[in-house]
């Protein structure tokens, strides 16, 4: 059979192409596999391990923040928050209203929950509730057997335990916002809180630490399979102060006595701030469980400024206590001599012009020590007359004023002092030698921070450069700082210091100074200081003529700031103090009045707890003057 | 010896004879393909055996009886019903057409009760048989004349316009080119394939404006995967991320992590190959490519030793149907052609791909033992 033999030698020919075409087809296969198995297995490697491996950051605990004894001022509290997961909770809404009988849960709350539970996966915990209180996570946890899918989540947050107390220095912590993102992934971790003001903001890199991580198996829907490694973060350094938490908290109640007070207290040997108190104050702890709005705008709209740190953000007219300066800076130009005699008859004539003193009737004749004692203007107008308004600045700038000193937070301010150069470039006009004299009596363009004017004083008793801070190396050693820091010489001379400091002795301790209602019971603790009253606003030709109005009678936001710079003890001065009373006051007193009697109270305390040299504990004596202001 | 082969022949053969000739290499060979696939299948649920691999056996175990039974019945039998057995099978693929479940955005099941049935997969066969019915009447020179190429073109093109209309682009390309191999091998001039060729090619943009927007879709995900890597292109960037990372030996079977933690799309069907590659690495897969290699030999070897054309025929043809299925799905799954939906022979989960192969061996190996019964033009027996 021919045709049949020859069909099936054909058939075996096509066949054989067939098989051909089918191995080549294989090999292909073969080598296909071999390229992506072997030449590229490095590049899929790396693609499935990026696929299924998850590096989660864990949120480092922040560190801590105590004062100068080791006191806590700011630490991590545990927070509770009850979650639920909808895959296990399978009637959403019946589990939200069993949890509803338990605890307080808005509308808001759980339409939030719910419309969540549809926008993600069913495994993602949702948060119901968070800063759940003791009682109510009590109450949750002992339901939870009945309620599927409930959980309580604990997280952490800042905690303040002094509350308002230190709120300026410390500041706060709330959630990163948007322009704060810098591309470091742990900023945008959900949970993170990061330093917005005071030391929380100066020091917050130290304090918050390196983040740990978490290596998770997730699967294509993102659920954490198992965690494959886990590295805890690095814990943020904690963070000690110069601060004496007992004398802040002691300050702090003191200051409340009156609607808007500032007051700085300075170590002037070695520079700690040993409390830093701008009241009213806020309690920082509600910035991060999260402020209300109506809270927010309570805070922001008040006109006593709460959220300021006017100790150091907050700049007045210095007034008198201006007037060591100026003695200083007619000192030094030699202008004045201790026994330079002026004559004040209540008034001073420059040209046409009038100027006044604060004692209507004059002081009549008068040298350097005793015009600091009873504070007269006429003296210094005529002493700032000759001394001239650039050597008055060139001095008040060897005293830390015209520019911020560069204290640990952020938030200082520089004040102002003003010379001829300033007034030309600013107003475009020339300084006009009235000018002089109201600059002489801290009054005019002159301006000062609280913190300043305690610089100042410091300045005064040491004749060194003092830069306060509030940071320090380590907690106090037993037996306090042994060595001082070595800050520069003033290069003033210790006679015309002298002279100065022996004038602010006899305003509080000599009859007829202006603060001789304020002096201490103990002489031991005696203290020397400068009041000044500084004007808010100008006194009207009309208001003299016809008899100053009862204080009373002017607007609160219109009184005159009462202020007074001290330092104790006079024997070796070594704390100084600073208060700056907005407006007067409640009563509406001047320096002396209202604002000396702060800084004696705060000075009697300061010196029975002796922060440089004592160790922490309960103060030993206690009598009537450990509460001198009542409490 | 000569003498011997033609006394066999020249009688019915008894029960006996045909379990004797039984081809148990080749039923061993699928076996263990079969087995591979189980294994798979249990990786795939996560180291269970339900829902895909015990239900996978009792497929496997019903299709080996079919297949034992499709190779006793006498080979006249097969060779009359042949046209009958193709007609059947266009008119499921016609019912699914009309009324059929649509599942994955195009209709290829049809309901029967208690089995869904995928008349595309049966088609594949019944084409083949058909087909080789047809060659076998056709002498060698007339199978060089397009007159009588007239009838077995349009078997091809129905089935293949219909299956298009589901719309199901793997399963036509499969029977097209199921088809060029049984005209290729019934000795069809080759110039005609070169016209088929040409002509083709100026359809193409015809064809291309037919296509459906995922089908397009799919072509454009071919050309370059990373276009969009989480929308169509998801699936070959991470089936070729699972190849690839599994390296020279795999990450170990139940260890496949592209698999086991859903990052490959349908790893229980036709991306299981990946799965196998993920878990056992270059060896694994080349292992079971050698398997599907040994499993065409055989065909080949049943093929040749046949004394019928309709015997050579059937058996190559399935044996390419077999190969198309294996080189599709796995060369689809590395990337090499575009996304189309066709199973890996005997181990991607589904029934109706399952039986109809077995079934096919089960004609395979029905050559094989009837390879000395001649057949005449019109199918009845004629010795030797």
């Amino acid at each position: 059979m021919p045709n049949e033999s020859q069909r099936h030698k054909l058939f075996t020919r096509r066949a054989a192409l067939l098989a051909g075409g089918q191995a080549l087809l294989g090999s292909l296969l073969a080598g296909r596999l071999y390229q992506l198995q072997i030449v590229e297995k490095d590049r899929y490697t790396v693609l499935a391990d990026e696929n299924r491996i998850n590096l989660r950051l864990l949120a480092p605990q922040r560190g801590r923040i105590f004062d100068r004894f080791g006191v806590t001022l700011a630490d991590n509290r545990h927070n509770y928050r009850v979650v639920v997961v909808p895959e296990q909770a399978g009637d959403l809404e019946a589990t939200l209203t069993a949890l509803a009988s338990l605890i307080e849960i808005s509308d808001a709350d759980r339409r939030r929950v719910l419309r969540d539970a549809r926008r993600k996966h069913s495994f993602v915990p949702l948060a119901v509730r968070a800063n759940l209180s003791w009682a109510e996570m009590a109450r949750v946890e002992v339901a939870i057997p009945e309620l599927a899918g409930v959980a309580i989540e604990q997280g952490m947050i800042r905690h303040y335990p002094h509350g308002a107390t230190a709120a300026h220095v410390l500041g706060y912590v709330a959630a990163v916002s948007e322009k704060e993102l810098t591309g470091d992934p742990l900023l945008e971790l959900p949970d993170l809180r990061i330093g917005k003001s005071g030391i929380e903001k100066s020091q917050d890199i130290r304090l918050r630490g390196a983040a740990g991580t978490s290596q998770v198996e997730v699967n294509a829907f993102g659920r954490v399979v198992r965690e494959l490694a886990h590295r805890p973060g690095q814990p943020g350094e904690d963070v000690v102060l110069g601060l004496d938490m007992a004398i802040q908290d002691f300050v702090a109640r003191r200051c409340a006595k009156e609607p808007s007070v500032s007051c700085v207290l300075l170590d002037a040997t070695i520079g700690d701030v040993l409390a830093l108190v701008s009241s009213p104050s806020f309690d920082p702890t509600l910035f991060s469980t999260g402020l209300t709005q109506a809270a927010w705008q309570e805070l922001s709209t008040d006109p006593r400024h709460p959220l300021v740190d006017k100790a150091v953000g907050g700049t007045y007219p210095p007034g008198s206590t201006f007037k060591p300066v100026v003695a200083l800076a007619a000192l030094d130009a030699g202008v004045i001599t201790a026994d330079t005699a002026v004559s004040c008859p209540g008034h001073f004539d420059l040209g046409t012009a009038t100027f006044h003193c604060w004692k209507k009737g004059g002081h009549g004749t008068l040298h350097v020590r005793d015009a600091i004692k009873e504070s007269c203007d006429v003296f210094f107008y005529e002493a700032a007359r000759r001394t001239g308004i650039d050597r008055i600045a060139a001095m008040a700038r060897r005293f830390g004023y015209g520019s911020a000193v560069g204290l640990d937070i952020a938030g200082e301010r520089g004040g102002l002092i003003p010379t001829r150069d300033w007034k030309l470039a600013t107003t475009g006009t020339g300084w006009q030698p009235g000018e002089t004299l109201i600059a002489g009596i801290g009054q005019g363009s002159v301006s000062a921070t609280p913190l300043q004017m305690a610089i100042m004083t410091a300045r005064l008793v040491t004749g060194r450069a003092v830069v306060p801070h509030l940071l320090r190396e380590g907690r106090l050693p037993p037996g306090g700082d042994q060595q001082a820091p070595a800050f520069a010489a003033l290069g003033i001379n210790p006679r015309h210091l002298a002279l100065v400091l022996d004038g602010m002795r006899a305003v509080v301790n000599e009859q007829g100074g202006t603060a001789y209602a304020a002096r201490m019971s103990d002489p031991a603790l005696a203290m020397g200081g400068k009041s000044g009253t500084s004007q808010v606003r100008r006194i009207t030709q009309y208001e003299r003529d016809h008899g100053l109005r009862k204080v009373t009678e002017i607007p609160w936001k219109e009184r005159d700031h009462a202020l007074f710079v001290a330092f104790a003890p006079i024997a070796a001065p070594r704390y100084i103090c600073a208060v700056v009373v907005e407006h007067g006051g409640a009563a509406g007193g001047g320096g002396s009045a209202v604002a000396a009697p702060i800084c004696r109270d705060v000075l009697i305390e300061t010196q029975r707890r002796d922060p440089a040299r004592r160790l922490p504990g309960p103060v030993a004596q206690s009598g009537p003057l450990a509460r001198p202001g009542g409490g | 010896m000569v003498s011997l082969s033609a006394d066999i022949g020249r009688r019915e053969l008894t029960l006996a004879d045909k379990l004797r000739g039984i081809q148990w290499g080749l039923v061993l060979l699928l076996a263990m393909i079969a087995g591979i696939g189980f294994a798979m299948l249990y990786s795939a649920a996560n180291g269970n055996l339900q829902p895909w691999a015990s239900r996978q056996m009792t497929r496997f175990a019903i299709a080996l009886v079919a297949m034992i039974a499709a190779a006793l019945i006498d080979i006249r039998y097969w060779f009359r019903s042949a046209y009958w057995i193709y007609a059947i099978s266009l008119a499921l693929v016609v019912a699914v057409d009309l009324r059929g479940i649509a599942g994955m955005g195009a209709q290829r099941w049809i309901g029967l009760g208690f089995v869904q049935l995928q008349p595309s997969e049966i088609m594949k066969i019944a084409l083949v048989l058909a087909l080789a019915r047809y060659f076998h009447g056709v002498s060698t020179d007339n199978a060089g004349r397009l007159r009588y190429l007239a009838a077995p073109a349009l078997m091809v093109a129905v089935p293949v316009a219909l299956v298009l209309k589901q719309p199901d682009l793997g399963t036509a390309m499969m029977l097209l080119a199921c088809g060029a191999v049984l005209f290729f091998l019934a000795s069809v001039r080759l110039w005609i394939f070169g016209a088929a060729a040409l002509i083709a090619a100026a359809a193409a943009p015809l064809a291309w404006s037919m296509l459906r927007d995922y089908q397009k879709a799919r072509l454009y995900t071919f050309i370059d995967p990373e276009r969009d890597p989480l929308g169509a292109g998801y699936h070959i960037l991470q089936s070729k991320i699972a190849l690839g990372s599994g390296g020279l030996f795999g990450k170990g079977f139940l260890h496949g992590t592209q698999s086991h933690l859903s990052f490959l799309p349908e790893k229980q069907t036709d991306f299981i190959f990946t799965m196998i590659a993920e878990e056992f690495g270059l060896v694994g897969g080349l292992a079971l490519l050698v398997l599907y290699i040994l499993v065409i030999l055989y065909a080949f070897a049943i093929a040749l030793r046949s004394r019928s054309q309709f015997g050579r025929l059937l058996a190559l043809g399935i044996a390419a149907a077999f190969f198309l299925y294996a080189f599709i799905n796995t060369a689809m799954v590395m990337g090499l052609i575009p996304v189309v939906g066709v199973p890996l022979p005997l181990i991607s989960y589904g029934g109706t791909a399952m039986v109809t192969l077995m079934l096919g061996f089960g004609l395979v190996m029905n050559i094989g033992i009837h390879r000395d019964v001649r057949i005449s033009r019109l199918g009845e027996s004629r010795l030797g």
